[in-house]
C-alpha cells in the first residue's frame, strides 16, 4: 500500500482575498432598513455604476481563516526577542489594550463639547505632564501622529521662533546641521520646513566632531542642529552640553531626535542637557504597539521660550480638575493633524507610565542598557565592533570580518531567521559598513539573550566553515529571498482581475 | 576587475563619454553599475534639455540606493535611450554599449580633453576602493 | 549579568553620561499602580465623558459606523499588532499581504490605479497630496475649496507654509453649498492643483467630472479629499470622474471614534505618478522557486534612502488601522459596503424630510447630500445642541459656529446605518420641542 504524504495544506498557501472571492457570499448582516425607501436626490451621473466590481465577496469564516492564516506567517514581539535597533521592540502590554477599549474613550467623538469630554482631556493633560517631566522640557503637544511628524513639528517650531526673533534677518539662517549617522527622516523633515542640510562628521570615536561643528557654526547661517542622543550608534554624546552651547552661541537651536529615549528615561533629561525641542516615539519608548507599521504617536516637547509656537489647540487646565482647549495661541505654527492626534496611543502610553511608576521607568532603562551591554560583550569575539565606546541601549557591529569571506550582513540576518529570531536592523546607520544595529530592550531575559548570542556566534562560525548555509538562508520559511529588483522594475502594486482574452 | 574601455573618456563621478563628431554619448561605468547593484529605474531628461558641465541630468535607482548622474560635458540633449524605460537592467549588463543614457551636442567639444583617460580612471577607482 | 560585563552596580551603566546630568532624584511622576487600581482610574476618567453615552448624529470628519465583531478580534492577534515594519519579508508575509490587499481595496473604492500603505489620516494625506502636486506639475499655486473641512485646510496651511506654495480659497455658493463652480472659474495656468472635498464639509456632493475637465484643460491636477469614506459605496468614484489624486479618511471602515485617533489616511493616484507618491508601497515579488510573496518596494522614494529629497518624511504610518479597514472591507465586502452606504443615504433622507417639515427649521443648502446636511434652527445652535444633549441624551449635530462666525444658527447633522428610525424620530421630536428661546 502506497502512502501518499500530503505536503501542502492550504494554510501556508493562503491566497489573496480576491482570489478566494465567490459571487454571492456575504460576511455581514445589517438590520433591515427601517425607514421608507425613497428616490435619492443625488443625480444619477454622480452615483456609482460599477457595483463595486472586483471587491471581495466572502463569508465571515472565510475572513477569519484568511487573516488567521496570514498572521501565522509573521514574526512578532510576543514570539520572542525582536532586536530591531532604533525601534525599541518592547512588550506591548495587554492592559494598555484594555484601557484603550474602555467605551468612555472608544466611543467618544472628537468634536464632543469640552464639558462632555473632560475625562478624555484629563488623559491628554496627565500624559503631557509625565512626558514633560521625563524630558525636562515643559512645553508639550501630543498632536503629531508619529516620530517623523513630531520631527517636522519641532523643526517648524524652530523656524517660527527664529523668524519671530530675527525678523527679515532669519532668511539668512536656513541651514540645519545633521550628523552623517542620522535617521533619514531628519533631513527629510528639515526640508519640509524650508531648511537646507549640512552634514556634520563623526569622530573616530563615533561622536559628533566638535571642531567640525564649530566650523559649521561660524558662518552665521545655522538655524539649528538635529541630534540623536544616544546617537544611532548607541553611544551617549558626552559633550552634549558643549554641543548645545556651541549651537546656541551661534544663534541656533538644538533639536533632539528622541528615538533613543529608552536609554535615558528616569536617568537623564534632554532639557537638562541644553536641548530646546525634542520629539518622542510613544510606539518605541512607551510601549504602544508597532502594529505592523503604526499607528505611532510623536509628541513634541520644548522649552518655555518655544512653547508659544506649539501646534493648536493646547490642552490646559482651567481649574484643579477641569480642562479646556486653548486656541488662543497667535504664534502657533498651526495645526499638524485634524482633531487631537493619535489619541488611542496616548491612552496606552499613560497606562504604561502608571503601570511602571517612576521607579519602574528607571528600572526599565537600566535593564535595557544592561541587556545591550551584555549582548555587546557576548558578540565581541566574533564580530567587529567599529567603536570602542560603551554602548547604551543598542550596539552596532560591522560585517567587516565576515565580508572578507564573502558573507555579508544581509546573509547573516537571513540566517538568523533560521535560528528563530527576527533579525536586527541592518545597513543603518549608513556610516558603518554592513551595520548590524542590535537593541534587545528590557523585555528580554538572560536566557533568551544567551540564545541570541549563541545563534550569532554559530552564524559567525558557519560563515567560515560552511558559507553556503548562510548565503542561501533562510531555509525554513514559506518563501525564500524575494527578487526585489524585479519587483521594483515592473511594480505590481495591486491585485487585478484576470483580463479575458 | 571592472571593465574600462580604452577609447572612452571618464569623470570622477563614474560617467563615461564616447565622442562622435561634435556629439557625446554618455553613460555610467562598469564600476558604477557594480556598486549600485541591480538597476531598477533610470530617470532621464527630455530631448532639447540643456546642461552645464557637471550638472545632474538624471538618476539611477537600484533597490536600496539612488545616485544622481552628472554630464561631464556641457551640451544640449539630442537623444535619450528610450529602451532603458522597459529594460533598466541593460545598464548592468552592457554599461558601455546598449546601456548608454544620453547623447548630447557638445557646447564646448574641447571639454573632453580635461576628462580622465582610461588609465587615469582605472587608477582613480583603485584608490577609491582602498 | 552586571558581573558578566564587568560592572559592580547598575549606576555604572551610565558612566558615559556626565555625572552632573544624571538624575539624583526619582522622576516626579506617580508611583506604580496595580492593574485593579489602574483600570479603576481609567474607568473613572472614561465615565466623565458623557458624550460617549449619547445617541449621536455627529459627523464632521469622524463617523459612527457599525464595526463587525471580528475586526477587533483579528487586530488583537499578536502577530499583527506586536510586529513592526516588514523589513524582513520572509517573516512578515502576513503584514505584507494584508497591506497589498489594503492597497487593492483602496484602488477599487477610489477608482484609482495605485494606492499606498496609508498616511496618518485624511488631513495629513491631503497636505501630502498638495506637496505631491507641486512636485509633479512644478507649479506652486493651489486653489482649494472653502467647503473643505476647516481642520483639513488648517493642516494644509501648516504643511505648505515653508514650501513656497501659495494657497488660495475658492468660495462655496451660499445657495447650493457647493464650491465646484468657483473652483473651476478660479483656475489659471499657474495652478498646480484644485482641491475639493466631496461630499464637502456641509455634506454636499460636488461635480468632480466638471472639476477634472477644468483642471486638465489648464495642465493642473484634481485632488479630491473625502472625509466620509462610506460615501464611496454609493457615489461615483473620484477616479471614474477623472481625479488625479484621491485622499480619504478611512475611519468609517472599522475604526472606532476614539476621540479623534488613531485613524488612517487613504492615498491613491494614477500609475504614472507612482514614483512621486509618498509613503510605503507593497509590491508583488517572487523567490527563486517561483513562489509569490510581497515586499516593500520603490523604497528609493522614501526618506531612508532619498533623505532630504524624499517624496515625504513619513516612516511609521497607520499599519494596524489600515488592517482594521482591510478586515472591515473584506467582511462587509462588495454587497455590504453598498448596503451600508444605501442605508446611510436613506436614513439621512428620512431625517432631512422630517426636519425640513418642522416649523422654524430649514435646510439652507440645496446641493444633494450623502449622509450629512446642514440644518438652520430658530435659536443659536450651541444652545440648542446643549439642551438636546442634557435633556434628551442626544448629540444632535455639530454647531457650525465652532468653525465659522457667520452661521450662528446652523448645525451639521450626520446619519449613519447605526441610527435607528426611533432615534431619528427622537431627534426630530427634540428639535421640535426646543424651538423657543
Amino acid at each position: 500500500m502506497a502512502i501518499t504524504k500530503v505536503t501542502s495544506h492550504i494554510s501556508p498557501n493562503e491566497q489573496l482575498i480576491f482570489e478566494r472571492s465567490q459571487t454571492g457570499r456575504i460576511g455581514y448582516r445589517l438590520p433591515a432598513l427601517d425607514v421608507d425607501e425613497v428616490p435619492l436626490e443625488i443625480p444619477t451621473e454622480f452615483r456609482r455604476d460599477d457595483d463595486l466590481e472586483g471587491m471581495p465577496e466572502v463569508s465571515e469564516v472565510d475572513v477569519i481563516r484568511h487573516f488567521i492564516r496570514m498572521s501565522t506567517w509573521n514574526y512578532s514581539i510576543d514570539l520572542g526577542m525582536y532586536p530591531l535597533g532604533s525601534c525599541t521592540m518592547k512588550y506591548n502590554s495587554r492592559l494598555n489594550e484594555r484601557v484603550a477599549r474602555i467605551a468612555g474613550f472608544a466611543n467618544l467623538h472628537p468634536l464632543t463639547d469640552e464639558q462632555d469630554a473632560q475625562g478624555a482631556l484629563q488623559v491628554i493633560y496627565e500624559l503631557q505632564e509625565h512626558l514633560a517631566e521625563i524630558t525636562g522640557l515643559p512645553g508639550i503637544s501630543l498632536q503629531p501622529a508619529a516620530g517623523a511628524h513630531g520631527e517636522m513639528t519641532g523643526i517648524m517650531i524652530i523656524r517660527a521662533f527664529l523668524d519671530s526673533r530675527d525678523g527679515a534677518a532669519a532668511s539668512h539662517r536656513r541651514t540645519m546641521l545633521i550628523p552623517d549617522s542620522a535617521h533619514g527622516t531628519n533631513p527629510a523633515s528639515a526640508h519640509l520646513s524650508g531648511f537646507s542640510v549640512k552634514t556634520i562628521k563623526s569622530t573616530a570615536e563615533g561622536l559628533t566632531d566638535l571642531e567640525h561643528l564649530r566650523e559649521l557654526c561660524s558662518h552665521g547661517d545655522v538655524a539649528g542642529l538635529m541630534l540623536t542622543n544616544p546617537n544611532t550608534l548607541g553611544l551617549f554624546e558626552r559633550n552634549i552640553k558643549q554641543i548645545c552651547e556651541i549651537v546656541h552661541e551661534a544663534g541656533g537651536l538644538v533639536y533632539m531626535d528622541g528615538a533613543n529615549m529608552n536609554a535615558l528615561v528616569g536617568v537623564a533629561r534632554p532639557g537638562d542637557m541644553g536641548v530646546d525641542v525634542i520629539h518622542l516615539n510613544l510606539h518605541k519608548t512607551f510601549s504602544t504597539p508597532h502594529g505592523g507599521g503604526g499607528p505611532g504617536c510623536g509628541p513634541c516637547s520644548c522649552t518655555k521660550e518655544l512653547e508659544p509656537f506649539l501646534p493648536l489647540p493646547r490642552i490646559v487646565k482651567s481649574s484643579e480638575s477641569t480642562f479646556r482647549l486653548d486656541y488662543d495661541q497667535p504664534r502657533s505654527i498651526g495645526r499638524v493633524k485634524a482633531f487631537f492626534g493619535n489619541y488611542g496611543m496616548m491612552l496606552r502610553a499613560l497606562s504604561y507610565t502608571l503601570t511602571h511608576g517612576n521607579d519602574g521607568l528607571r528600572e526599565a532603562t537600566e535593564a535595557a542598557v544592561l541587556n545591550a551591554r551584555y549582548v555587546a560583550a557576548g558578540l565581541a569575539q566574533d564580530y567587529d565592533k567599529p567603536f570602542a565606546g560603551s554602548p547604551m541601549h543598542e550596539v552596532v557591529f560591522t560585517d567587516k570580518r565576515q565580508s572578507r569571506k564573502g558573507v555579508h550582513t544581509l546573509d547573516i540576518a537571513k540566517r538568523l531567521i533560521d535560528y528563530g529570531f527576527h533579525p536586527m536592523t541592518i545597513y543603518f546607520p549608513m556610516i558603518v559598513q554592513g551595520a548590524m544595529l542590535i537593541e534587545p530592550t528590557e523585555s528580554v531575559g538572560r536566557q533568551e539573550l544567551d540564545q541570541f548570542i549563541a545563534a550569532m556566534r554559530s552564524i559567525a562560525s558557519e560563515a567560515v566553515e560552511n558559507p553556503e548555509l548562510v548565503l542561501n538562508a533562510p531555509h525554513d520559511t514559506r518563501i525564500g529571498r524575494l527578487d526585489e529588483a524585479a519587483a521594483a522594475r515592473k511594480p505590481v502594486l495591486r491585485w487585478k482581475p484576470k483580463q479575458d482574452t | 576587475m571592472a571593465n574600462v574601455p580604452e577609447d572612452l573618456h571618464y569623470s570622477k563621478d563614474h560617467e563615461w563619454v564616447r565622442v562622435d563628431g561634435d556629439q557625446a554619448i554618455i553613460g555610467i561605468t562598469d564600476y558604477a553599475q557594480n556598486s549600485l547593484g541591480d538597476v531598477v529605474y533610470v530617470e532621464l531628461p527630455k530631448a532639447e534639455d540643456e546642461f552645464a558641465a557637471n550638472e545632474s541630468f538624471g538618476s539611477v535607482e537600484s533597490v536600496k540606493a539612488v545616485s544622481e548622474v552628472f554630464t561631464p560635458v556641457a551640451g544640449v540633449v539630442v537623444k535619450i535611450n528610450e529602451s532603458l524605460a522597459d529594460e533598466p537592467e541593460t545598464v548592468n549588463s552592457d554599461p558601455y554599449g546598449e546601456g548608454w543614457m544620453i547623447r548630447v551636442k557638445m557646447s564646448n567639444p574641447g571639454e573632453v580633453d580635461s576628462l580622465l583617460t582610461a588609465a587615469e580612471y582605472e587608477d582613480f577607482t583603485k584608490a577609491e576602493t582602498e | 549579568m552586571l558581573e558578566a560585563i564587568g560592572l559592580g552596580a547598575a549606576e555604572e551603566l551610565f558612566d558615559s553620561i556626565p555625572q552632573d546630568l544624571v538624575l539624583q532624584r526619582p522622576l516626579d511622576t506617580p508611583s506604580a499602580l496595580s492593574e485593579i487600581e489602574l483600570l479603576d482610574r481609567f474607568e473613572q476618567m472614561g465615565a466623565r465623558n458623557a458624550g460617549a453615552r449619547r445617541t449621536s448624529f455627529m459627523g464632521g470628519g469622524a463617523y459612527s459606523h457599525y464595526i463587525p465583531t471580528i475586526v477587533d478580534h483579528i487586530l488583537s492577534r499578536s502577530e499583527f499588532f506586536t510586529a513592526y515594519t516588514p523589513y524582513q519579508p520572509e517573516i512578515s508575509q502576513g503584514t505584507l499581504q494584508t497591506i497589498f490587499e489594503f492597497q487593492t481595496l483602496v484602488c477599487q473604492l477610489t477608482g484609482m490605479e495605485v494606492a499606498n500603505a496609508s498616511m496618518y489620516d485624511g488631513s495629513t494625506g491631503l497636505a501630502e497630496a498638495v506637496l505631491m502636486a507641486e512636485r509633479v506639475t512644478k507649479r506652486s499655486k493651489i486653489i482649494a475649496s472653502s467647503a473643505a473641512h476647516p481642520q483639513y485646510l488648517e493642516v494644509v496651511r501648516t504643511y505648505v507654509q515653508h514650501a513656497g506654495i501659495h494657497l488660495e480659497l475658492a468660495q462655496f455658493d451660499e445657495q447650493t453649498g457647493q464650491s465646484w463652480k468657483s473652483l473651476a472659474e478660479a483656475i489659471d495656468d499657474a495652478t498646480a492643483a484644485l482641491v475639493v472635498q466631496s461630499p464637502n464639509f456641509f455634506g454636499c456632493v460636488e461635480d468632480l467630472g466638471a472639476l477634472a475637465d477644468a483642471a486638465h484643460a489648464r495642465g493642473a491636477l484634481l485632488i479630491v479629499a473625502i472625509t466620509e469614506a462610506m460615501s464611496l459605496g454609493l457615489l461615483k468614484s473620484p477616479g471614474a470622474c477623472g481625479a488625479d489624486i484621491v485622499v480619504a479618511e478611512g475611519q468609517s471602515f472599522g475604526v472606532p471614534l476614539s476621540f479623534g485617533g488613531p485613524y488612517v489616511g487613504l492615498f491613491a493616484t494614477k500609475e504614472k505618478y507612482a514614483r512621486q507618491i509618498p509613503g510605503r508601497l507593497v509590491g508583488e515579488a517572487y523567490d527563486k522557486k517561483g513562489r509569490r510573496g510581497f515586499v516593500l518596494t520603490l523604497a528609493t522614494r522614501e526618506q531612508h534612502i532619498r533623505r532630504e529629497k524624499a517624496t515625504s518624511n513619513i516612516c511609521t504610518n497607520e499599519g494596524l488601522i489600515a488592517l482594521a479597514a482591510t478586515v472591515y472591507l473584506e467582511t462587509m465586502g462588495r454587497r455590504g459596503i453598498q448596503e451600508a452606504a444605501h442605508q446611510c443615504a436613506q436614513k439621512a433622507a428620512y431625517a432631512r424630510r422630517a426636519i425640513s417639515g418642522l416649523d422654524g427649521y430649514t435646510l439652507p443648502f440645496t446641493g444633494a447630500c450623502f449622509n450629512e446636511f446642514v440644518v438652520r434652527g430658530p435659536i443659536k445652535s450651541l444652545e440648542l445642541l446643549s439642551r438636546l444633549g442634557k435633556e434628551k441624551e442626544i448629540d444632535a449635530g455639530i454647531a457650525l459656529s465652532r468653525f465659522m462666525s457667520d452661521r450662528p444658527n446652523d448645525f451639521l447633522v450626520c446619519v449613519t446605518e447605526t441610527n435607528t428610525r426611533a432615534q431619528i424620530d427622537a431627534l426630530v421630536g427634540g428639535l421640535e420641542q426646543n424651538r423657543a428661546r
